[in-house]
Formats: C-alpha cells, sequence, structure tokens
C-alpha cells in the first residue's frame, strides 16, 4: 500500500521536474500579484506593512488555485487517473499522494518565497516568521481542499472559473486565521490559538479531504 | 412505513401523490402567511427601540432560517441519494438550491434594508452577514457545478459531495467569520425558557416561518416534478399521460 504511494509520489515529482518551465509559472504568478498591490494602492511603508500579510496571503490562495487546476488534469486525458480508479490500492492513498506531490512542487517554494515578499512588503521580522508558519500549515490545507474541486470538475472543458466559484468559499476560513495570526504578530501579540487552530484544520482535512477526493474523481471519471 | 418509502421513491408515484399535495401546502401557505403578515405588520406592537423598522424582521428572520434548513436538507437528501442511490433524493436536492440560494438573498437584502436606519451602513462587515453572503457563494457554487455537467446524474452525485463538503465547512466558516468579527445582535428566540423577544411578536415570527416553509415545500415539489417529468421523459408512464406523440 505504501510502495503505491511512494511510486505516485515519485512518479509525480519526476513529472513535475520534467516541466520545470511551468513548474516557476505559480511562483511567478505569486509575485506579480504581490508587486501590483503597491503599484495599485500606495508604495507608502505605513500602508503597505499594514495591508501585508492579506496581501500576501490572497496571493497565495490565487496561485494555489492557479496550480491546482491542472492537478489531475493529464491523469485524465491520457488514462492513467482511470488506472488508479481500477487499482486494488485504496484511491484515498493515491490522491493524497498527488496532493503530497503537488504541495511540494507548489507549495513549499511558495514558502521559500515568501519572506522575499514580506520585506518587498516592509513587514516586521516578527511578522514574517509567523507568515511562514502559517503558510507552512496554510498551503498544504489549500492543497487538500482545492483538490476536492478539481476532483469535481475535471472531466469538464472549462473547469477553471467554476472552480474558484467552488472552492473560495472553503478557503475563508484558513484566510481569517492566518492573516490574523499574522497581523496580531507584527503586533507583538501571542499567535498560539491561530496556529493551533490551523493546525487542527490541517488534521480534519488530511483526514476528510482524501476520502472526498476519491469520491469526487469516482464520480467525474465514470 | 418502509414500504411507504419505497413507493414513495418511484417517480410515478411521487408524480401523482406531489401533484395531490401541492395545492394543500399552497393553499395553508397562502393563509399562514396572511395570518403573520397581519399579526405582524398591523397587530404586534413597535419595538421601544427601534420602532416600526423592526417589522422587517418577519420576513428577514424567517428568510434567514429557511437559506441554513434547506441547505442542512439538501445535506441530508445527498447523503441518501450517495449512500443508498435513490434518485429522488438527488431530484429534490437539485430542485431545492435556487430556492435556497433566492431565501439566502432575501435574508441578505432585507438585513441591508433593515441596516441602514439600524446601523447607518447598508453593509457592514459583521460576522453573521459574512457568513451568510458565504452561504450565498456555497448555494452558487453548487448551482454552477450542478448546471456545467451534462449529465443529470452525474451532476447529482458530484454536487452532493460538493453539499456534503460544504456541510463539514459551515460550522468552521460560522465560527471563524465570528471570531474575526461581530456587530450582529445576538440570537433572541432559541433562548428557551425566557425568549427576550415579546410574545405579540414572536407568534407572528413563527407563523411566517411556517408559512415559509410550506411555501419551500409547495415550490419544491412543484420544481422536482418537472425534473422527474424531464428525466423520465422516455419512461412508459410518462408518454402514456401525454400520449405517445409528445414522448420523443
Amino acid at each position: 500500500m505504501f510502495q503505491a504511494f511512494y511510486a505516485l509520489l515519485k512518479r509525480d515529482l519526476l513529472l513535475a521536474f520534467r516541466h520545470r518551465g511551468e513548474l516557476a509559472n505559480p511562483l511567478l504568478f505569486f509575485l506579480m500579484i504581490v508587486t501590483l498591490y503597491p503599484l495599485g494602492v500606495s508604495p507608502e511603508t505605513e500602508m503597505l506593512r499594514k495591508i501585508a500579510p492579506g496581501v500576501i496571503w490572497i496571493a497565495a490562495l490565487l496561485a494555489a488555485l492557479f496550480s491546482l487546476e491542472n492537478l489531475f488534469r493529464s491523469d485524465f486525458e491520457d488514462g492513467a487517473l482511470e488506472q488508479m480508479l481500477l487499482s486494488a490500492q485504496p484511491l484515498s492513498l493515491l490522491a493524497l499522494a498527488k496532493v503530497l506531490a503537488h504541495w511540494l512542487v507548489s507549495g513549499v517554494p511558495m514558502l521559500l518565497l515568501a519572506p522575499v515578499l514580506g520585506l518587498l512588503l516592509s513587514m516586521p521580522e516578527k511578522a514574517i516568521l509567523a507568515l511562514e508558519l502559517t503558510l507552512g500549515l496554510g498551503t498544504p490545507l489549500l492543497s487538500l481542499v482545492g483538490a476536492i474541486g478539481v476532483a469535481l470538475t475535471v472531466g469538464l472543458r472549462r473547469g477553471g472559473v467554476l472552480l474558484t466559484l467552488l472552492v473560495m468559499p472553503l478557503y475563508i476560513p484558513v484566510l481569517i486565521f492566518a492573516t490574523n495570526a499574522v497581523t496580531a504578530a507584527a503586533a507583538g501579540m501571542p499567535i498560539a490559538g491561530q496556529i493551533y487552530f490551523l493546525a487542527s484544520l490541517l488534521m480534519l482535512a488530511l483526514t476528510l479531504a482524501p476520502v472526498a477526493i476519491a469520491a469526487a474523481l469516482r464520480i467525474s471519471v465514470s | 412505513m418502509w414500504q411507504f418509502l419505497h413507493k414513495l421513491a418511484s417517480p410515478k408515484y411521487f408524480y401523482d401523490i406531489s401533484g395531490k399535495l401541492i395545492p394543500w401546502l399552497g393553499g395553508l401557505c397562502l393563509i399562514s402567511l396572511l395570518a403573520g403578515l397581519y399579526l405582524g405588520l398591523v397587530k404586534a406592537p413597535p419595538d421601544y427601540q427601534q420602532g416600526e423598522s423592526y417589522r422587517i424582521m418577519f420576513v428577514h428572520v424567517p428568510a434567514a432560517w429557511m437559506s441554513m434548513f434547506i441547505y442542512m436538507l439538501m445535506a441530508v437528501w445527498s447523503a441518501i441519494n450517495l449512500v443508498w442511490n435513490i434518485k429522488l433524493a438527488d431530484v429534490m436536492a437539485s430542485s431545492s438550491a435556487a430556492i435556497g440560494a433566492s431565501f439566502t438573498f432575501l435574508a441578505l437584502v432585507t438585513g441591508s434594508l433593515w441596516g441602514k436606519p439600524m446601523w447607518g451602513a447598508w453593509w457592514v462587515w459583521d460576522a453573521r452577514l459574512t457568513s451568510e453572503l458565504i452561504l450565498l457563494f456555497l448555494y452558487l457554487g453548487y448551482i454552477a457545478l450542478v448546471s456545467a455537467i451534462e449529465d443529470r446524474r452525474t451532476a447529482a452525485r458530484a454536487g452532493g459531495v460538493l453539499i456534503l463538503v460544504g456541510v463539514v465547512n459551515i460550522p468552521i466558516i460560522h465560527y471563524s467569520v465570528e471570531w474575526w468579527n461581530t456587530l450582529h445582535q445576538g440570537a433572541t428566540v432559541t433562548k428557551i425558557g425566557k425568549p427576550s423577544i415579546h410574545l405579540s411578536m414572536l407568534i407572528p415570527l413563527l407563523i411566517m416561518a411556517v408559512s415559509f416553509k410550506l411555501y419551500y415545500l409547495a415550490v419544491v415539489l412543484m420544481r422536482a416534478r418537472i425534473e422527474v417529468l424531464d428525466r423520465e421523459r422516455r419512461g412508459a408512464w410518462v408518454r402514456e399521460m401525454f400520449g405517445e406523440s409528445s414522448g420523443r
């Protein structure tokens, strides 16, 4: 069972690294959205510091959605997804492997880029630390929840906009807790409560989302 | 009991019995609506703080209740459909979505109209308003997904998964939003024992709530009947009912 998990994880990572150009796209998207804010709102340091947590997190939400869109697409088109459905291994485990691979190639680079963006928006150091912590807990959550939406729309021609419509409302709690933690950290307040909440949401998603993804895949592909 | 339920799940029997029920439900809905409006708009005394403007509550509060109630019902039907594969359950779920979305919209609009004289603004980013808005998004997402998938059965099953995911999320969304910001007055009816709302206002409110429920039942049955006819248009009983020529 775990062999299948590792095999699929390795395959997806290999596939991702063979398309290095596509790998950078969500990151560029993330960077560009954040860049637009100082241009669109105001380059004043005070203002930027105030809106920074929200800006970076909203950009992360959009980048996560943008990169998720193709999670099952190529497997669906070349029939690999059907083989996964037919295989003797539990589909939820395979789905989890795919989501993990996706997070490793899209979520982790975002984690690495985020401190730089924090500096661009002149965030204080403490807030950057909190930002990393919330992104570390939050981005896998975004991948897991988003994957349910992707699985539901995989067979559809224009799933992109629909995916946004389905998944965005479900992302709201993550956004609230994460930005709240970063803002609190910037003000020098404790953030343990928000972090615990994000962690428990992540645990909930880790246990329930794979089941929902598997159910959704069975419906969309059949 | 089980036999009756099994019989009810057959499209033809459902079509017949709902056809008989709709006039009754509609009539009772009209009566209770008129009674509730009369008691609420004419009989109930003006509020000592909010004056006359509180009267929009008799529409606003039942609509908000309905918006959540219908979502929960849709979740129950979706679960029934996913577990026991009963076609009629998904017919009911997909027929409910538009009604639920309209009640949510109604609650938002009346809330906004009520908020203008009370809070001095059409919209405030208060916890309950925001979660109601998110509920509207959830409904619209469901409708968009169901209408994007061509095959009715697949659409209903996919929508069912989405609704169940949403139900797990609703409490999380609700409490996260509540924790994020709050301004709305607390619930005044659910305090059993000593409700903080006066009886002369509570009774019309409950009558209105019953009336909205009846309205929902009547309309959802009408919509479900049409949906059943459409899905079963190749079935023998539909052809028989409309004569052979109209069936394709």
